[in-house]
């Protein structure tokens, strides 16, 4: 019977929305049963909040000092100290779970699967390759742990009302100090968080400057919503790293993306490609990114913009 | 440092409209450009200036790979490597053990920093690095947009979900790399030339005591759904209202 150890991932006081979606991916594999790891400095607000996601059996915590910062070289080894009684060791494919879990696949001695999308057996799934272009079906050796990373976007939040019980355990693991936290950058922002939001408004090149960029926040303030930006956008410096949607940025699934001035190139689309409605404005009727729109606009965007913003106010 | 390890791999172009087979054992690759995945790129260019500002005496390109291969290595050898190793191996060789190559070679060399990719752009990955660090037992620093050496250190800045993340790391360390940490240099004719005459050694996996290990099966290969092109609308009333429609605003 598969055993499922989830590695969680948060901020020190909250935990992150990506860990119901890798509970909901685990719960795909037919009888698993399903455990949360919280490595912290300070586990409780963490793991309380993980115990209430249903089909979680327990929560395990480890709490040292060191893992007062998510550092992969100091965490890795302490998964891999938890995960010898389990099948199956899950993360996020999140910057977090990216970073970590193919450390933990390498000292376990497996190869990763990245991204799934689906669960097709227990040791057997989908995922995606050349940015979405293609999904391949994916069998990993029976007789070793399967260590994986779950395609957040591809999977609904697990529910919640659960009261799993949470226990300290030992991770008996030295943890190197050849790696050392310096400093976090976050832009603070009152906005949806882009990766959860049920609304997204993406800008692209074609605002022109971050001043530009204004016209694409009072539009998401009047939605509610998060904002995402195209590669473009980000190397123009009209906005943070952080709001890239795309291949190698933010894969989301939104009930609704609006990009805006926004060409359509395959490394975008395979960020949004599961959002509910994808509507586009852009001046070029022949832009690719109509061939994937639910809903077109063709036409300037300065002008449209915040004409649609004072429609919503 | 002494040495920097750069890894090119040779990928489907990124301009290429990928296309699977029709009996879904892959992608179509007959006639297909194929380049540097485009992070290595990134991966050499900074290697190339950590050399070039002092920090370095020598770069080394390494593909694992088909000896098709060797063009990306003449490549980057035009970009400015200084020598380049190809270590023959099956396309299909499992992750693992590429990492077990870069470690190999990392110990061999006495590498101070093994430049990456953060992912290659065929199989989407993103697993080598942090794979060869937990090998070789070595500090790793993910999707680097800002690297600075100081002495047996390094500081780099990672791009994270969070926004931008330092770390300090000690060298020797392995750093993958974003796509924002520089932009790279074109190869210039003289160059293409001058790198004929620079070293590529083809080596054989047995010659680094590496036996491929058990993969993980590729079983089909199918398109993604594909969405619809649904409607137009003329102005922003017909927007607002086929939101509206939808339940949306
Ligand atoms: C390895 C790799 C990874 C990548 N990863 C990503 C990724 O994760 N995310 C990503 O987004 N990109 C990614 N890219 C880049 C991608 O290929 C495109 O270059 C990028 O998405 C283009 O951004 P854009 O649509 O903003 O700009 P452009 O392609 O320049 O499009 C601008 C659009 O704006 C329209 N426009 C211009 N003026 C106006 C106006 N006044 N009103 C309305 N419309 C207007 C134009 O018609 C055009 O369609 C990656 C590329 C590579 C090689
Ligand atoms: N066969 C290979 N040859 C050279 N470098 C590779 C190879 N496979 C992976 N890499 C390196 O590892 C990075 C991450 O690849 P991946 O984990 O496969 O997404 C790439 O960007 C390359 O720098």
């Amino acid at each position: 019977m598969a055993k499922v150890l989830i590695v969680a991932e948060h901020d020190g006081s909250v935990l992150n929305p990506s860990v119901a979606k890798c509970v909901a991916c685990a719960a795909a594999i037919d009888g698993a049963a399903i455990d949360v790891l919280v490595l912290a400095s300070d586990a409780g607000a963490v793991a309380a909040e993980a115990s209430r996601i249903a089909s979680v059996s327990r929560v395990l915590t480890v709490e040292r000092a060191e893992n007062e910062h998510a550092v992969a070289a100091i965490l890795a080894p302490q998964v891999v100290a938890v995960a010898a009684d389990y099948t199956h060791v899950f993360g996020p494919s999140t910057t977090f779970g990216k970073d970590l879990m193919p450390r933990v696949a390498a000292l376990l001695g497996v190869n990763q699967v990245s991204d799934i999308m689906s669960v097709e057996g227990s040791h057997t799934f989908k995922r995606p390759v050349y940015a979405g272009n293609a999904i391949v079906t994916v069998e990993a050796p029976a007789d070793a742990k399967v260590v994986a990373t779950v395609r957040v976007a591809s999977w609904k939040t697990a529910g919640d009302g659960n009261e799993a019980p949470i226990e300290a355990v030992a991770a008996a693991a030295e943890v190197p100090s050849h790696t050392r936290f310096v400093e976090l950058a976050a832009a603070a922002t009152d906005r949806p968080d882009l990766q959860t939001a049920g609304k997204v408004v993406a800008g692209g090149r074609a605002f022109g400057s971050a001043e530009g960029f204004d016209l694409l926040y009072q539009l998401a303030d009047a939605l509610g919503a998060g904002v995402g930006a195209s590669r473009a956008a980000v190397d123009a410096g009209f906005c943070a790293n952080d709001m890239q949607v795309g291949q190698t940025g933010k894969i989301i699934a939104p009930e609704l993306y609006i990009a805006i001035g926004i060409s359509g190139a395959i490394q975008h689309m395979t960020g949004i490609k599961d959002a509910g409605t994808i509507v586009a404005i852009n001046k070029d009727d022949e832009a690719p990114i109509f061939e994937a729109a639910d809903i077109g606009l063709v036409g300037d965007l300065f002008q449209i913009v915040p004409e649609l913003t004072k429609a919503l106010s | 440092m002494d040495k920097i390890i750069v890894g090119l791999k040779r990928v489907v172009d990124y301009n290429v409209r990928v296309q699977v087979k029709s009996d879904g054992t892959g992608v179509e690759t007959d006639g297909v450009k194929m380049s540097i995945n485009p992070f290595d790129e990134v991966a050499l260019e900074e290697a190339l200036r950590i050399k070039e500002s002092g920090g370095a005496n020598e770069v080394i390109a390494v593909s694992i790979g088909t000896g098709e291969a060797q063009q990306q290595l003449r490549t980057g050898l035009a970009m400015g490597a200084d020598r380049a190793i190809l270590v023959l191996a099956d396309d299909a060789i499992d992750p693992l053990s590429v990492a077990r190559v870069f470690k190999a070679l990392a110990e061999k060399e006495g590498a101070g920093l093994v430049l990456l990719g953060k992912q290659a752009i065929d199989g989407d990955n993103n697993q080598i690095p942090q794979m060869l660090a937990a090998l070789w037992g070595r500090p790793q620093a993910t999707f680097a947009s800002k690297i600075a050496i100081d002495g047996d250190t390094a500081r780099v800045t990672r791009e994270v979900d969070a926004g931008l993340e330092t770390i300090e790391v000690d060298l020797p360390a392995v750093v993958s790399t974003d796509l924002r940490l520089n932009e790279p240099r074109y190869v210039k004719l003289p160059d293409i030339m001058k790198a004929k005459k620079k070293p590529l050694d083809e080596i054989q996996l047995a010659d680094l005591g590496i036996e491929p290990g058990p993969a993980i099966k590729e079983l089909t290969y199918a398109p993604p759904e594909a969405r619809q092109r649904g409607v137009t609308v003329d102005d922003v009333a017909g927007l607002v209202a086929a939101l509206k429609d939808k339940g949306l605003v």
